[in-house]
């Protein structure tokens, strides 16, 4: 399988570092902001996220987990249904500006059932959502509001963003199917 | 590993796997009754009946609360108002169920067996809420997922049954799911109430509550059962609560994080006494929060399962 290297580590970091700049500029600082990171990958870079938001603004804003498993619009169709891991938000959601974080944005139908997810906790005075690739395809009328890199792809193309936390090593790559 | 079961009858033939993987979806499940929506689509448009030939009116409403929080459309289907009364077979009631749309059916029924009879007749999942004095699968999950929450695990834990093991369905899944995940299993009761073969089930059999409970760390006290006492066990129930019923001086050879759980009801000052059953009582009521969790698992997982068939 020909592989395609995307992004590396410093562009990664680079990515990261703007991001949350736009997010501080666009919410006029971090005092309404949580972060919530869809499982598994989505949770990282929204650590990262909120750690880069501890260092420029000196808070430390409140970070929750996300698993779509038991909202997905495909679990009547999947014949092996995947394992539900914990949702976790331990704080109210009311009146937030809430930053949804994943790794990419395909369908958008993950992003569906993560706002429907959230919804369920309180009702946000915003959700905004931010990506490192957004690599077109949509199913849903969904946009990010913060996209790392934006590339036109192939259906047949597998997009993987890995991390250090998971993967050992920061980078997106494309394989070819 | 996944799930491959499309029904869940009894414990003694899930292996440890399974039931890991039960309690570890569980405790995800676990979070949802803390939100403000208490509730999530994933049974949405799965109809699950609640088929209960006796009466039983905290296991169904735990059921029916675990079928509610996954969205499920839910049928109550109880003894006193339904056609068993006008004498119609178990089997045909099922198939009726099943043909208005039931594809999940949870039963209760005084038969031990009849669980394995409707699974292997109908095409629907079934989950057995207790069958005769055979096995409350369910009971048993709640009350493993309780313990590992507490003490963090279950292997290597002294973990003592007391009371009516013979009739007791909630003894005999327990002491299954107990012994494969790795606990020191110990029944104690009255020699008429503890069944024969009960050793090769991996529970060594006491019959003075003092020595069994000697290094404990968990204990599960069974409910008397009044109604089943017609025939006599024992010659009175102060004599049985003299021996048998916990109390502070008898806990002292236990091991001092002791944990003191019970199915409920609790017959206060029979199986327990009154001041234990206060300490306890948290506990008991975190197994009626958990059950619902613990509930909410094994739909979810035959739901899954029964896909693939």
């Amino acid at each position: 399988m020909a592989k395609n290297v995307l992004m590396d580590s410093e562009t990664i970091d680079r990515t990261i570092v703007r991001i949350t700049s736009e997010i501080l500029e666009k919410n006029k600082g971090a005092k309404d902001l949580v972060i919530i990171g869809i499982r598994t990958r989505g949770v990282h870079v929204a650590e990262r996220i909120a750690n880069r938001i501890n260092k420029l603004e000196k808070i430390e804003p409140p970070m929750g987990t996300l698993d779509i498993t038991l909202y997905r619009d495909d679990l009547r169709r999947k014949t092996e249904w995947p394992k539900v891991e914990k949702t976790e938000i331990p704080f109210s959601v009311e009146d937030k500006e809430v930053i949804l974080v994943d790794d990419v944005i395909y369908t958008g139908r993950t992003t569906r059932a993560a706002l429907e997810e959230i919804m369920d906790f309180g009702r946000p005075s915003s959700i905004q959502l931010a990506t490192i690739v957004d690599r077109g395809h949509r199913e849903l009328p969904i946009q990010p509001d913060y996209v790392g890199i934006k590339v036109d792809t192939l259906s047949s193309e597998k997009i993987r963003v890995h991390l250090e936390e998971t993967d050992g090593k920061d980078e997106v790559i494309v394989l070819q199917g | 590993m996944t799930f491959e079961r499309k029904h869940i009858l009894g414990l003694e033939e899930l292996s440890a796997e399974e039931i890991t993987l039960i309690l570890d979806t569980a405790e995800s499940m676990k979070e949802v009754s803390t939100r403000d929506v208490k509730k999530v689509p994933a049974l949405r448009g799965v109809t699950v009946c609640n088929l209960f030939y006796e009466p039983s009116t905290r296991t169904r409403s735990s059921f029916e609360i675990a079928e509610k929080r996954l969205s499920a459309d839910v049928l109550n289907f109880t003894l006193s108002h339904s056609s068993v009364s006008k004498g119609e077979t178990l089997l045909d009631t099922a198939r009726n169920l099943e043909a208005m749309g039931a594809s999940v059916i949870v039963i209760r029924h005084p038969m031990s067996g009849s669980p394995w009879l409707l699974a292997r007749e109908l095409d629907s999942s079934i989950i057995n809420a207790g069958d005769g004095s055979h096995e409350h699968p369910s009971q048993a999950l709640l009350d493993l997922f309780t313990i590992r929450e507490i003490k963090g695990k279950i292997k290597g834990l002294k973990v003592v049954i007391v009371g009516d093991i013979l009739h007791s369905r909630v003894a005999r899944s327990n002491i299954w799911g107990l012994s494969k995940l790795g606990a020191e299993v110990r029944v104690v009761g009255p020699p008429t109430l503890i069944p024969q073969y009960i050793e090769s089930a991996k529970a060594k059999t006491f019959y003075n509550l003092e020595e069994a409970i000697e290094g404990a760390d968990v204990i599960i006290m069974l409910r008397i059962q009044m109604e089943r006492q017609e025939s006599v066990y024992f010659p009175s129930l102060r004599e049985y609560s003299r021996f048998y019923g916990l109390t502070r001086e008898k806990l002292i050879g236990a091991h001092k994080d002791v944990t003191v759980m019970h199915p409920g009801p609790i017959n206060r000052g029979i199986e327990l006494s009154s001041d234990i059953a206060d300490d306890a009582s948290s506990v008991i009521l975190d197994q009626v929060s958990n059950g619902i969790a613990v509930r909410m698992a094994m739909f979810y997982l035959v739901a899954s399962a029964g896909r693939n068939q």
